[in-house]
C-alpha cells in the first residue's frame, strides 16, 4: 500500500498542461470564432458591419439577448429550460407602456397614468412574479420546465395582445427612452471642454472607460493568474493568457474608439457590462453559484448534501423573470412602443446563445464569458445579413445550422478527450 | 483439457498510461476461471479487449479461441462465437418485460415484426435453466438485485454461450443470493460452459474457482490452479498486493461514552406504496465513540432507514421519535439533520454522493459550503486549504484537487465522498456499505479512517453486508430483517453464524 499521495510523475504533468491547453483553446475557440465572423461579415458588407454607427446598433439590438442569456445560463445549467421569456418580454413592455401612455379604467371615471420612474421597478416586480408563477409550476409541483414555460410561452404571448389589441402603444418620454437609446454625457456635452476639443466631435469620456476597464482588466487578471500559479492551482500557459488579454483588450479598445467616433457610450452598455460582472461572480464565486451547478450536474447528490435543490430552481425562475422584464422595457425603450409581437422568437436566440456559448444540454456546465460572447456572434449574425440583404427566411437556416455545428463540434472535441 | 481462450502478451496503452503490459491469460475448456487483483490492476480493462470493446489494433499481442487467433472489432463479433460478458452495473431496461430484455436487440422477428410466442418460449426455457421462476412479462423493475442478475445470466444464455464473462456479479447481492450465484455457475461448468468471473470476493473465489490468475498493476503475477494446492484467502491477497496482509481490520481501543443518538419506535413506509412498510418499530441507539453496525439481507430496510433518519431523505410517514444527548430532536429535513450533526455517506456514490463532473475541492467543500465562504462568497484559497487537508490526511490519490471526480477509482471516490461529510463536522456519521466494490488496501485505510474518527468521539453506524467486516470493526451489531430490528449484540461475541441465526429464526416464527 502506498501511503502518500502519488506525486505526479514527469508524463502526467505533461498530460495536464496539454489538456489545459486542448480546454483553454476550446474556450477561446470561441472567442476566435467570433472574430472570424465578423471578418467575414466585414469583407461582405464592405466594412459596413464594423463601422462606428452599425457597432453602436449592434450593441443596442443585442443588449437585451446578453442580459435575458446570463439568467437562462443559470437555469439550463440547473438542468432546465425557460421557453416563455420572449413572451414574457412582450407582456411586460406591453403592462409598462399601458401604465406610462395612460388609460381609462372601464366603469370608473378614472385616468391611470404613472411615471416612468415608478412602472420601472414595478415591471421587474411583475416579471419576477411571472417567475415565481412558473419557478412554483416547475420547482415544487415537479411539472417539467419545458411544459411549463411552453404554456406561459402562450398565456403571456395571448394576454399581450389581447391587452393592446393589435395596437401600437407609445411614445413614452425621452428619459425612458433613454434606457435604450440614451449614451452617457461625454466632454461633447459640456460647453467647457468645447475650445479643448477644437471642433472635434470625438468622446474622449467614452474612450477613457474604455481604456480604464483594459487596464482594470489586464491588471485584475495577471493578479488573479499569478495568484492561481502561486497556490499551485491549474493556471492556462502564459502564452494562451497573454493572447487572451491581448485579444480581449484589441476588441474592447476597437469597439469603444468606434463608438467614441459615434455617439459615445450607450446607457445600456453599461447596464450589461454591469450585469455581466455580477453574473460571472455569482456563478463562479458565491455558494449560490456552486450550488446551482452542483443541482445540474447532480440533482440528488446536491439534495443528500444538504441543498435546497427545490428553493434554488424556484428562484432560478424569478431572476430569469426579472431579466426578461427588464428586456421587455429596453425592448420597449428602444423601439419607442410596445406592440403585440415584441420579443416574438427571443427565447430561440437566448437559448441558442447559451449553448453556442458552451453551456451543456445535459446540465451543469456553462460559463458566463461563453454566453455573452455566443450573445454576441448571434448578434453580428443577424445584424450581419440583415446588411447584406439576406432574407429573414435564409437567416433563420444560416442561425440553425451555426448553433447545430457549434454544439457538434463542442460535443466531438469533449468525446474525443 | 484443451485451453478455449489464450490470450499472449496483451499490451494496451493509454495516452500517458499502460494499463496493461503483456498480461497472459490462459482459460480451459469448462473451468471456472477467476480474475482477482486490486482496483486499477487491468482486469476489466482485459476483459474489454477480450469482448471487443477495445478493437483489433488498439492493443498490442494475440487473442486465441477455440483455437483460432480472433479479431474482434465490437462486441458484436464476440458475442457472435459465444463470448458473452455480463457488467457489473446491469444494462436492463427497467420498465421493460424479462422476456423483452432477454432478447432485446436480438428478438425473434421475420421482417421486423417480433414473434412473441417463441420470445416467451425460449425464454421460460433459459429462466428454468437459471432456477429462476418468474413469468416471462414481468416487468424487470419489480425483481429484487439478485433476480435481475439471474436475468443477466438468462440472457447470456439465450445467445448461446460458450464464455461467460462476469464482472463482480455478486458485489451488490447479499450472501443467500450470491451462493445461489455461484452454485448456477457450477452448474453450467457441468454442463461445459467455461466462465471468466472477476470478483473482489476472494472467499467466493476460492469456493469455486478451478484456477485463479492474479493481476497487478496491469500485469500477470501467477496463474494458481487450486486442484493443485490448497489455497486461502491470505495467499491470494499476499499475490495481489504483493506482501502478506496480516491483519485486514486495523485495531482499536473502544473509549465509549454517552448515548448520543437514540431513535424510538421508528416507522417508514415506501415512498411509493402507501401503507407498505419498509421500516417497522425500530429502536436503536449508538453512543459517542462508538462503531455499530447494522447487519442484514438486502431488502432487510437498512438503506431505508439511515435514510429515513437522515432528514426523510427516504420513505413517506416517517414516524418515530429521535434524541440527541436525551433531547428530542426535529429531523424533518436533510438541513435539519445536517445541523443537527447527522451525516450520511450514501451506498450509490456515483449517483448520489458525487457531482463526477465536478473536481475534487468543490465535492469536498458541497456539504458545508458556508464553512469555506463568507456572506455566500467563496474564500477560494480557504477552500483549497481544506481540500488539500482531506486529499492528504485521506490519501486521495489524484494528480491535484483539481482533478475531476469522474477521473478517480472507486475507493477514491469513496473517500472523497468520505471528505465532503467530515468537513460537515458531523457527530453521527451514517456509513452505508463504505468499501462496496473498492480493493482490499482502500477498504483497509477506510477502516483507518473509521476508526479514527470513532476515537474522535464521534458515533459510528456502519451498514454493511460483509459480515466480516462488521466483525473486524464494529462494537456492537444490530441484525436486521424484513424492517424489524431482530437482533443486538456485542461484536465481541457475535459470528457469522449467529447473524444469520437470528435473521432465519425470524423467518421461523413467522411462517
Amino acid at each position: 500500500m502506498k501511503h502518500e499521495a502519488m506525486p505526479a510523475s514527469g508524463s502526467e504533468e505533461a498530460e495536464v498542461q496539454a489538456a489545459i491547453w486542448k480546454s483553454s483553446l476550446r474556450d477561446y475557440g470561441l472567442l476566435l470564432t467570433l472574430l472570424v465572423i465578423m471578418a467575414f461579415f466585414y469583407f461582405l458588407t464592405g466594412g459596413i458591419s464594423i463601422a462606428p454607427l452599425n457597432l453602436t446598433n449592434l450593441i443596442l439590438q443585442n443588449s437585451y439577448v446578453v442580459i435575458m442569456a446570463l439568467g437562462m445560463l443559470l437555469i439550463i445549467v440547473a438542468f432546465y429550460i425557460d421557453l416563455s421569456i420572449g413572451s414574457v418580454v412582450g407582456f411586460v413592455g406591453g403592462t409598462a407602456a399601458m401604465f406610462m401612455v395612460g388609460f381609462p379604467v372601464p366603469g370608473l371615471n378614472i385616468f391611470v397614468k404613472l411615471p416612468w420612474e415608478v412602472v420601472v421597478p414595478l415591471a421587474l416586480v411583475l416579471g419576477g412574479l411571472i417567475g415565481c408563477v412558473q419557478g412554483y409550476f416547475v420547482a415544487y409541483a415537479k411539472i417539467p420546465s419545458f411544459i411549463v414555460t411552453l404554456a406561459g410561452m402562450l398565456v403571456f404571448r395571448g394576454l399581450t395582445g389581447n391587452m393592446l389589441m393589435g395596437q401600437f402603444v407609445g411614445p413614452f418620454d425621452r428619459d425612458f427612452q433613454d434606457i435604450s437609446a440614451g449614451f452617457l454625457p461625454d466632454v461633447t456635452d459640456f460647453a467647457v471642454f468645447k475650445p479643448l476639443l477644437g471642433g472635434s466631435h470625438f468622446h474622449w469620456g467614452a474612450m477613457t472607460i474604455g481604456v480604464i476597464a483594459v487596464v482594470l482588466m489586464i491588471v485584475l487578471g495577471l493578479r488573479r493568474w499569478r495568484h492561481a500559479r502561486a497556490e499551485q492551482m491549474e493556471t492556462e500557459p502564459l502564452a494562451l493568457f497573454i493572447g487572451k488579454m491581448t485579444i480581449f483588450s484589441a476588441l474592447i479598445l476597437f469597439i469603444t474608439y468606434q463608438l467614441a467616433t459615434y455617439k459615445g457610450l450607450p446607457e445600456v452598455l453599461i447596464i450589461m457590462a454591469v450585469l455581466i460582472l455580477i453574473y460571472a461572480f455569482i456563478t463562479t464565486r458565491t455558494t449560490i453559484g456552486r450550488r446551482i451547478y452542483a443541482i445540474g450536474g447532480n440533482r440528488l447528490a446536491a439534495e443528500l448534501s444538504g441543498i435546497r435543490t427545490n428553493r434554488l430552481i424556484f428562484l432560478t425562475f424569478v431572476n430569469m423573470g426579472v431579466l426578461a422584464a427588464l428586456a421587455g422595457l429596453i425592448v420597449a425603450a428602444r423601439l419607442n412602443s410596445a406592440t403585440p409581437s415584441a420579443g416574438l422568437g427571443f427565447e430561440l436566440d437566448v437559448i441558442a446563445a447559451c449553448f453556442i456559448g458552451g453551456a451543456s444540454a445535459y446540465g451543469g456546465v456553462g460559463k458566463v464569458m461563453g454566453v455573452v460572447i455566443g450573445a454576441f456572434v448571434m448578434g453580428v449574425m443577424n445584424n450581419g445579413m440583415s446588411i447584406y440583404g439576406l432574407g429573414i427566411y435564409w437567416q433563420q437556416v444560416v442561425k440553425g445550422i451555426v448553433l447545430l455545428t457549434a454544439v457538434y463540434v463542442d460535443l466531438y472535441q469533449k468525446s474525443k478527450e | 483439457m484443451n485451453a478455449i481462450l489464450e490470450m499472449r502478451g496483451i499490451t494496451k496503452t493509454f495516452p500517458g498510461v499502460k494499463a496493461l503490459a503483456d498480461v497472459n491469460l490462459v482459460v480451459k475448456t469448462g473451468e471456472i476461471h477467476a480474475i482477482c487483483g486490486e482496483n486499477g490492476a487491468g482486469k476489466s480493462t482485459l476483459m474489454k479487449v477480450l469482448s471487443g470493446v477495445y478493437p483489433y489494433g488498439s492493443y498490442e499481442g494475440d487473442i486465441v479461441y477455440e483455437g483460432e487467433t480472433r479479431r474482434f472489432d465490437r462486441i458484436a463479433d464476440s458475442e457472435r462465437v459465444g463470448i458473452i460478458i455480463i457488467h457489473q452495473e446491469l444494462t436492463l431496461v427497467p420498465l421493460l418485460s424479462i422476456a423483452e430484455n432477454i432478447f432485446l436487440g436480438n428478438e425473434p422477428a421475420k421482417m421486423g415484426v417480433i414473434n412473441w410466442a417463441t420470445a416467451f418460449n425460449r425464454t421460460r426455457e433459459v429462466l428454468k435453466k437459471v432456477g429462476l421462476n418468474e413469468k416471462p412479462n414481468t416487468p424487470v423493475t419489480n425483481l429484487g438485485v439478485g433476480k435481475q442478475q439471474l436475468v443477466e445470466i438468462a440472457k447470456a444464455l439465450s445467445k448461446d454461450v460458450k464464455l461467460l464473462i462476469l464482472d463482480e456479479p455478486t458485489a451488490s447481492l447479499n450472501e443467500a443470493d450470491s451462493d445461489a450465484l455461484l452454485k448456477l455457475l457450477t452448474e453450467f461448468r457441468a454442463q461445459g460452459i467455461t466462465s471468466i468471473l472477476i470478483s473482489h470476493k476472494i472467499n467466493e473465489l476460492a469456493k469455486v474457482a478451478d484456477s485463479i490468475t492474479v493481476l497487478r498493476d496491469g500485469t500477470t503475477v501467477e496463474t494458481i490452479d487450486c486442484h493443485k494446492e490448497k489455497i486461502s484467502e491470505g495467499r491470494i491477497i499476499k499475490s495481489m498486493v504483493g506482501r502478506e496482509m496480516s491483519d485486514r481490520y486495523p485495531h482499536r481501543e473502544p473509549k465509549i461514552g454517552e448515548k448520543l443518538l437514540e431513535i424510538k419506535n421508528w416507522n417508514v413506509e415506501h415512498p411509493h406504496h402507501a401503507g407498505r412498510e419498509v421500516v417497522k418499530g425500530v429502536n436503536m441507539h449508538v453512543n459517542a465513540g462508538e462503531i455499530v453496525g447494522i447487519a442484514g439481507l438486502m431488502g432487510a430496510g437498512r438503506t431505508e432507514l439511515a435514510m429515513s433518519v437522515f432528514g426523510r431523505a427516504y420513505g413517506r410517514n416517517v414516524r418515530g421519535e429521535a434524541t440527541m444527548d436525551g433531547k428530542l430532536v426535529d429531523l424533518s429535513s436533510i438541513q435539519k439533520a445536517v445541523a443537527c450533526g447527522i451525516a450520511y455517506v450514501t451506498e450509490d456514490r456515483k449517483t448520489l454522493g458525487l457531482v463526477l463532473q465536478e473536481d475534487i475541492k468543490s465535492n469536498v467543500t458541497l456539504a458545508n459550503l458556508p464553512g469555506v465562504a463568507w456572506r455566500g462568497v467563496i474564500d477560494e484559497a480557504r477552500e483549497q486549504q481544506v481540500a488539500n487537508r482531506y486529499r492528504s490526511s485521506l490519501n486521495i490519490r489524484s494528480s491535484g484537487i483539481f482533478q475531476r471526480a469522474l477521473n478517480l477509482s472507486g475507493g477514491n471516490q469513496q473517500k472523497v465522498v468520505l471528505s465532503k461529510w467530515l468537513f460537515a463536522q458531523p457527530r453521527v456519521l451514517i456509513l452505508d456499505e463504505p468499501t462496496r466494490g473498492i480493493d482490499v488496501g482502500a477498504k483497509y485505510e477506510i477502516y483507518t479512517i473509521i476508526n479514527e474518527l470513532a476515537d474522535a468521539g464521534k458515533a459510528v453506524i456502519l451498514i454493511s453486508s460483509e459480515m466480516t467486516e462488521l466483525l473486524g470493526i464494529c462494537d456492537r451489531i444490530y441484525v436486521m430483517n424484513e424492517g424489524k430490528l431482530v437482533d443486538e449484540m456485542p461484536a465481541a461475541d457475535a459470528t457469522q453464524e449467529k447473524i444469520m441465526a437470528s435473521i432465519m429464526r425470524q423467518y421461523g416464527t413467522v411462517q
